[in-house]
């Protein structure tokens, strides 16, 4: 099967021709969004209030906004909400344009907005009502809700398959196998976590491991590298380095990362062999990591200075970034000697942070600034790009920095027996720095709200086109 | 054209599902048949309530309940066995601990502290983080028949001289941590890992060397453990809480030359003595099989050294005989 790059059309506009088609695409692409815009300022601003809350742990304690109550909003916002949404629309748009057709329904695709949009509300409802029954995490949302979710994400499926099939080229580009591959596994996801009959004491231990890792990784993770693939060469203007590699990452993803959920139970009573498998898979994913993650960095080789002027380019890096550092960063964690000291610690959160906002974030930005002035005609400022890109990449930083540190010192008071409150009091400064952090990050949100606008309803800004010259043939 | 289509699609999604049956739906229809472990018994409908209060207002995002087979999990008790969560549905295992793990929480603090603390657990613990839940509470003029008011440090009670008395969902609450004391097993260490309770035993071997014929107290230790065991009663200062927790700080029984209530009251707890004159609210947790002798010897040898107090020390062998003597 020799796929090349020419299976990524260079046009950006449809190949049936009609604006009509070009429009019903941008609409779409719009909706999604601004609508996960508005989940990652709300859901983002709570993350901060819970930021701030370390540091005074009696402020705004009331029942509706107590501790408990705020962090699944704040995880399920940034998840379905933002993170899924952001994801979606940019995937509709990969996928019509790399198939060179046009979208399968726009109805469909607008439905599934609805119903994303309606069960993340309801979601947060719920949660702040105190229907939390079992602090699962990322799946706390009452499972008729999570019902809605599961709905949305089928419609979509169909939609982009039904989209797929009717492309005109031969071969179906990687990223579609990504974010196909990415939407399929995600409802069997759904469904294994709704199903009640085997949840039961550690029936449902054994299904928390497997969902929380197979939600980052067999949704948010595909997902956003089958964006990496087409964002990445399309700003570039130049091939994928390999395409071969692609499909090895491909294959080996799919193997590995389903295996890894019990190394958040590492320690438990689980059976000792899913924790062992856990661990081994956790290497394995070394495998598409590096080879995925090169696989990036080779096409954006020789074009390095380029990234300083080209914000989205530089998103996109980071993300590259923190998916190689932050998956790697996993890997050791997993470790059986490594998880005796950051297991329980907010390592964890710094962790979490450094892959679901440094990548998933990042490449869902760098995603929307390459892609949506190319759907909508409508470009962002250049400063606005800047600041944006500058206070979040700093903000994440001293995030993940400082609880990095941190959570290694409290993993170390732990083993040398020190009372537990000792842990508490020597996190202090840095709950504090994460604080600081997550200010810079959430005034960057507010920057995007902008930059959004400017690429929707607003006037257009002065970025220069997202799509680099091609370079000299020579080279 | 179709056919590649359906080739990865189809391939990708039936390998995942294989893989997903194998390694998560397999394994929970296995694990959910876990029958209870000896002593495990299911919860009665007012811990119940409790446990969904917990769960409800998200406890269990700061307080895990499992205790690893590590040396650094040791003071939370014995590693959690698969028996002990054959009732715990919905799981509550946790993946964090900003505080304290609670798997055995009902051994060590008693209800009136449990009160004490969600009222607002400053008035136990002045560098706590956690939240308070004043919201599980009421404050009243005058306390209603056949309730009593919690008993709260006048610095941390309502200021207008209010009473505070729990609400139902903080009983459920506080019935349910009570309920969280481990069933013992004896000699139980799980899947061969690292350390495991065996360990726990093994500071005893690095205490300093004995000098010739004598026991040489472990001060640090003793400090280190009254610290993470006693003081969030006692407080560090020594001083307790007025009307609920004794001083023992100039405390009659520990800074006393016959050491015998004061082991005593470590190894069998302590209920309505009068202690000074005063009858206190709080009731004192055995810790008789929660620690060893060695370990009660130097948290009672720190008690007995520390805040002015000047006793004779005590040696593992005679909490030994205290022990061997019965409640
Ligand atoms: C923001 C995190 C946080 C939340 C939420 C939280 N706690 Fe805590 N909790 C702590 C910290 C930190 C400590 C240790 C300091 C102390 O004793 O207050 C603690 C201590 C405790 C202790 C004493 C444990 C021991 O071994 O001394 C109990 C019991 C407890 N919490 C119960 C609860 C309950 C019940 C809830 C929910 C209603 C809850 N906690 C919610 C952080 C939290
Ligand atoms: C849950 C709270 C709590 C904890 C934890 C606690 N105590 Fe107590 N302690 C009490 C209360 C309440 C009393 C008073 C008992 C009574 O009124 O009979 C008491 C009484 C005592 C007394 C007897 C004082 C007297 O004059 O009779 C001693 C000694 C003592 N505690 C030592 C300890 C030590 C040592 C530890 C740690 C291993 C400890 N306590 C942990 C609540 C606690
Ligand atoms: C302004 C930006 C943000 C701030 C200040 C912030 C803050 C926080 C805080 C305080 C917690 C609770 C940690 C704890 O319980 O100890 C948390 C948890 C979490 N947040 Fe954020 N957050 C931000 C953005 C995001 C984004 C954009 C995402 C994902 C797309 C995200 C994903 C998560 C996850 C997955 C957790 C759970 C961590 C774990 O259990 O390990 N956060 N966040």
């Amino acid at each position: 099967m020799a796929v090349t790059v020419e299976s990524l059309p260079a046009s950006t506009r449809s190949v049936t021709g009609k604006p009509g088609d070009d429009h019903a695409l941008a609409s779409v692409f719009k909706a999604y969004t601004i609508s996960a815009t508005f989940w990652l300022v709300f859901g983002t601003a709570v993350g901060l209030l819970l930021a701030f809350k370390f540091g005074a742990p009696d402020f705004w304690a009331e029942k509706y906004l107590t501790f408990g109550r705020l962090r699944p909003i704040h995880t399920n916002s940034v998840f379905y909400g933002w993170a899924s949404l952001a994801l979606v629309g940019c995937a509709y748009y990969v996928t019509v344009r790399s198939c060179g057709t046009r979208l399968y329904s726009v109805m469909l695709a607008k439905v599934g907005l609805w119903l994303f949009n309606i069960a993340c509300a309801a979601g947060t409802i719920a949660l702040d009502l105190g229907y939390n029954w079992g602090d699962l995490e990322y799946r706390e949302w009452p499972w008729p809700i999570r019902l809605v979710f599961f709905v949305a994400l089928a419609i979509t499926a169909w939609n982009l398959l039904a989209t797929i099939a009717r492309r005109e080229s031969k071969d179906i580009y990687l990223s579609n196998w990504y974010i196909v591959g990415g939407v399929l596994w995600t409802l069997v996801i759904c469904l294994v976590a709704i199903l009640p009959w085997y949840q039961k004491g550690l029936g449902q231990v054994a299904i928390s491991g497997y969902f929380m890792h197979n939600a980052v990784g067999m949704w948010f993770t595909p997902l956003a590298l089958g964006l990496f693939y087409y964002a990445i060469p399309k700003v570039l203007n130049r091939p994928i380095y390999s395409y071969a590699l692609g499909v090895l990452a491909f294959w080996t993803n799919l193997l590995f990362y389903p295996m890894l959920g019990g190394h958040h139970f590492l320690f438990s009573p689980l059976p000792w062999w899913i924790q062992t498998t856990a661990i081994i898979a956790s290497v394995g994913m070394l495998v598409p990591v590096f080879g995925g993650g090169a696989n990036y960095l080779l096409t954006m080789r020789g074009r390095y200075h380029g990234r300083i002027e080209s914000y989205p380019l530089a998103f996109l890096f980071v993300g590259v970034l923190c998916y190689i550092f932050g998956s790697a960063q996993g890997t050791v964690e997993a470790l059986r000697d490594m998880q005796a000291v950051w297991h329980f610690t907010d390592f964890t959160v710094g962790h979490s942070h450094f892959t679901m906002y440094g990548f998933v974030t990042f490449a869902a930005w760098g995603g929307i600034y390459a892609l949506l002035p190319l759907a909508t005609g409508k470009r962002p400022g250049q400063f606005g790009m800047a600041l944006h890109f500058w206070l979040a990449t700093t903000g994440v930083a001293i995030y993940v920095i400082s609880l990095s540190i941190g959570g290694t010192m409290q993993g170390l008071d732990w083993i040398h027996a020190k009372p537990f409150i000792q842990s508490v009091v020597d996190m202090k400064p840095y709950y504090l720095w994460r604080g600081v952090g997550g200010i810079l990050m959430f005034l960057s949100h507010l920057v995007f709200v902008w930059n959004v606008w400017r690429m929707t309803a607003g006037k257009s800004g002065d970025a220069p086109s997202p799509v680099m010259e091609p370079e000299e043939a020579a080279v | 054209m179709k056919k590649a289509m359906w080739t990865i699609f189809g391939g990708a999604l039936l390998l995942y599902i294989v893989i997903v049956m194998v390694i998560a739906v397999g394994p929970a229809i296995d694990l959910a048949q876990t029958p209870p472990g000896p002593g495990v018994v299911p919860l009665t409908p007012l811990q119940e309530e409790g446990r969904q209060v917990f769960a409800s207002n998200g406890c269990d995002y700061c307080h895990t309940l499992q205790v690893r087979p590590l040396p650094e999990d040791v003071p939370f008790g014995r590693p959690s066995a698969p028996g002990d969560f054959a009732y715990a549905t919905p799981e509550m295992l946790g993946s964090e601990r900003t505080g304290p793990d609670l798997t055995n929480v009902g051994n060590r603090r008693g209800e009136i502290w449990q009160y004490m603390h969600l009222y607002d657990p400053r008035a136990v613990s002045p560098d706590s983080i956690m939240p308070n839940f004043k919201f599980l509470f009421r404050e009243v003029k005058a306390v209603p028949e056949g309730e009593t008011a919690v008993s709260i440090p006048a610095a941390f009670a309502p200021k207008n001289g209010d009473k505070v008395i729990a609400t139902q969902k903080a009983k459920a609450l506080v019935a349910f941590l009570m309920s969280l004391k481990q069933a013992p097993i004896p000699g139980y260490k799980m899947n061969g890992g690292m350390g495991g309770p065996a360990t726990a035993a093994a500071p005893a071997a690095s205490a300093p060397a004995a000098p010739a014929g004598g026991y040489a107290y472990d001060a640090a230790k003793g400090k280190a453990l009254f610290d993470s065991t006693c003081a969030a009663c006692h407080q560090a200062s020594g001083e307790g809480v007025p009307g609920a927790f004794p001083p023992l700080k100039g405390n009659a029984a520990v800074d006393n030359a016959d050491p015998t209530l004061h082991l005593h009251t470590i190894l069998h707890g302590a209920h309505g003595v009068t202690i000074g004159g005063v009858a206190y609210a709080g009731v004192m947790p055995e810790f008789g099989s929660q620690l060893s002798d060695d370990d009660i010897a130097n948290i009672a040898n720190y008690e007995r050294s520390s805040w002015g107090n000047h006793a004779k020390p005590v040696t593992p062998s005679e909490v030994a005989k205290i022990r061997a003597a019965g409640k």
